[in-house]
């Protein structure tokens, strides 16, 4: 079973991202990459990785013709998507585990969110 | 038998089937089909099946067997009507003991597995309490929005919306790892704890005052994780603190509501009308686990391992008051005692201000107020700080300033006894 594990932070990069210092950020990015080893090496990482600051985003509308192209991302908010992992895990037990590792490494809260299932559980 | 007579027979039964095999019937449909809305639906469909025949081919030799074997039948009538799901999961659904041989440990049990799954932190606080009540309880939908003032069907949406949430995100059905039991141990104690604290101190205009239905459910419930959880297991001292201080509670029941509906607080309670049985429980159970006249250096029997928790010093506390045959024999002192050690624990304001109240017996209403005085900021929403620092200036011959506070408290109690008793207590004032 998948689950994506979001990390949100503000709308602005600086070259700190949203870190307070360089040491932090040194540090959180070490975590962070050990982090990702441990899920490699234990068959749960499927695919990790960061997103570029939100006012980088495009929305585009293409149920309309000719598609609607606007500046910005999709929802004004206090807090953009800033990465996140796709896992796979037996279950939410087992996500929860990852995604406390992950936030503890990466200093930021995690939000974890199953995939659609298809599959026959069990 | 007479035939209103078999009627009652099979009546009963049915009840006691109900109290005894309805969290059974659920955990071992939710084991095998993986599904707890299944499960539930399936369950209620052989109790009702159960109503209908009974009566005339006779109560089953073995309730429990009849009603899980009937249950899992309805089950796969269910899952092969279906439409919704897809041919592959059906099957996988129908395939006999599609569980991975996993050996049940000494503390695994399917109810204690249902009771953790329904208790999950990643449910919000009121979707475990429902969903508890419901699966495990065996209550109905209409009887736990009747509970907590909900109209019925906000409540079922609560619980559909819990269950959804448990098969999307795969909500385990098994026990916690034991790292995390003491944890999940806690957080079923505290639904337990909830759905008790609404039966003793029920809220809304319309309501009684004491929901002896879900006291008693709660009760219930404790006692099945407790027998579930064997002495020694991580957090079975807290879940027989948690027992002691609710039997120790539901003792003063009767005692504590007089017949015009008004409060009536521990110094004023008539204790020969406490339940002796469930007193004497509760202090047996508080014995068990040495914390009671440890401070006194009464101590005896077995050392505890695990340091007490908080509801084993709730219960100690409890076993303090409940001793006591009159106000006036109390043993203040202890109780002080058994709140530091709290505070250690739990630096909550709200148990500060508990031991301020045991602080006024001891050391004066002056003292007790100095300290209650410094909790304004933090419980000024809350009657209960109200109502004590009224009780405290009443003491203290402040009338005009213990007025206020009356009126402040009345104002924020849910309870209609607690309001009538706070507004009597105002009226006396000279």
């Amino acid at each position: 079973m998948q689950y994506m594990m979001s990390v949100y932070g503000g709308p602005e990069l600086t070259e700190l991202g949203n870190y307070p210092d360089k040491a932090t950020m040194a540090q959180a990015m070490a975590d962070t990459g050990a982090f990702n080893d441990r899920l490699q090496a234990a068959g749960h990482f499927v695919y990790a990785n960061g997103l570029a600051s939100a006012a980088s985003a495009t929305v585009v509308d293409g149920q309309v013709d000719p598609p609607v192209v606007t500046d910005g991302p999709y929802l004004e908010s206090k807090e953009y998507l800033g990465g996140f992992w796709i896992i796979e895990a037996t279950d939410l037990d087992q996500a929860l585990a990852l995604a406390a590792e992950g936030s503890k490494a990466c200093r930021g809260k995690v939000e974890v969110r199953p995939f659609q299932a298809y599959e026959p559980q069990g | 038998m007479s035939e209103p007579g078999i009627a009652a027979h099979v009546a009963v039964a049915i009840t006691r089937a109900h109290q005894n095999e309805w969290a059974r019937v659920v955990a071992s449909l939710t084991k095998r089909f993986r599904d707890l809305d299944i499960a539930e639906e399936a369950a209620a469909e052989a109790f009702a099946t159960a109503v209908e025949r009974w009566p005339a081919d006779g109560i089953p030799p073995n309730p429990g067997g009849w009603l899980t074997t009937t249950a899992a039948r309805k089950a796969i009538d269910r899952i092969r009507r279906e439409k919704k799901r897809d041919d592959k999961y059906r099957e996988a659904m129908l395939v006999l003991d599609d569980e991975p041989l996993e050996p049940l440990g000494a503390i695994d049990d399917e109810r204690l597995r249902l009771l953790f799954t329904c208790c999950h932190p990643a449910l919000a606080m009121e979707a475990r309490v429902a969903l508890t009540l419901r699966m495990v309880g065996g209550l109905t939908v209409a009887e736990i929005a009747r509970a907590f003032l909900v109209n019925e069907s906000a409540m079922a949406r609560r619980i559909t919306r819990a269950k959804d949430k448990i098969r999307e995100a795969r909500i385990p059905f098994r026990m916690p790892a034991a790292a995390d039991l003491p944890v999940r141990v806690d957080g079923v104690l505290t639904v337990l704890f909830l759905v008790f604290n609404e039966g003793y101190l029920a809220t809304g205009p319309g309501t009684d005052p004491v929901r002896a239905d879900l006291t008693a459910e709660a009760i219930r419930l404790t006692r099945l994780i407790r027998a579930l959880l064997p002495e020694g297991s991580p957090s079975s001292g807290e879940v027989t603190g948690m027992l002691a201080l609710m039997l120790l509670t539901e003792a003063r029941r009767a005692a504590r509501v007089s017949s015009s509906g008004e409060l009536v607080t521990l110094d004023e309670q008539d204790r020969g009308a406490w339940d002796a049985a469930l007193v004497r429980e509760g202090h047996e159970l508080v014995r068990s686990r040495v914390l009671w006249g440890e401070t006194s250096g009464e101590a005896s029997g077995e050392a505890s391992s695990e340091a007490p928790g908080r509801y084993q010093l709730l219960a100690a506390i409890n076993a303090v008051h409940t001793s006591a045959r009159d106000i006036r024999d109390t043993d203040w002192p202890q109780i002080v005692a058994l709140y530091d050690q709290l505070v250690t624990i739990d630096p909550s304001p709200v148990v500060a201000l508990n031991r301020a109240i045991a602080v006024a017996e001891v050391d004066g209403p002056d003292v007790a107020l100095a300290s209650v005085d410094r909790l304004g900021a933090a419980l000024d929403g809350y009657h209960a700080y109200h109502a004590t620092r009224a009780d405290l200036l009443r003491r203290l011959g402040r009338s005009p300033e213990s007025r206020a506070a009356y009126d402040r408290a009345i104002e924020l109690a849910g309870n209609t006894a607690e309001a009538a008793y706070l507004s009597r207590r105002r009226d006396q004032l000279g």
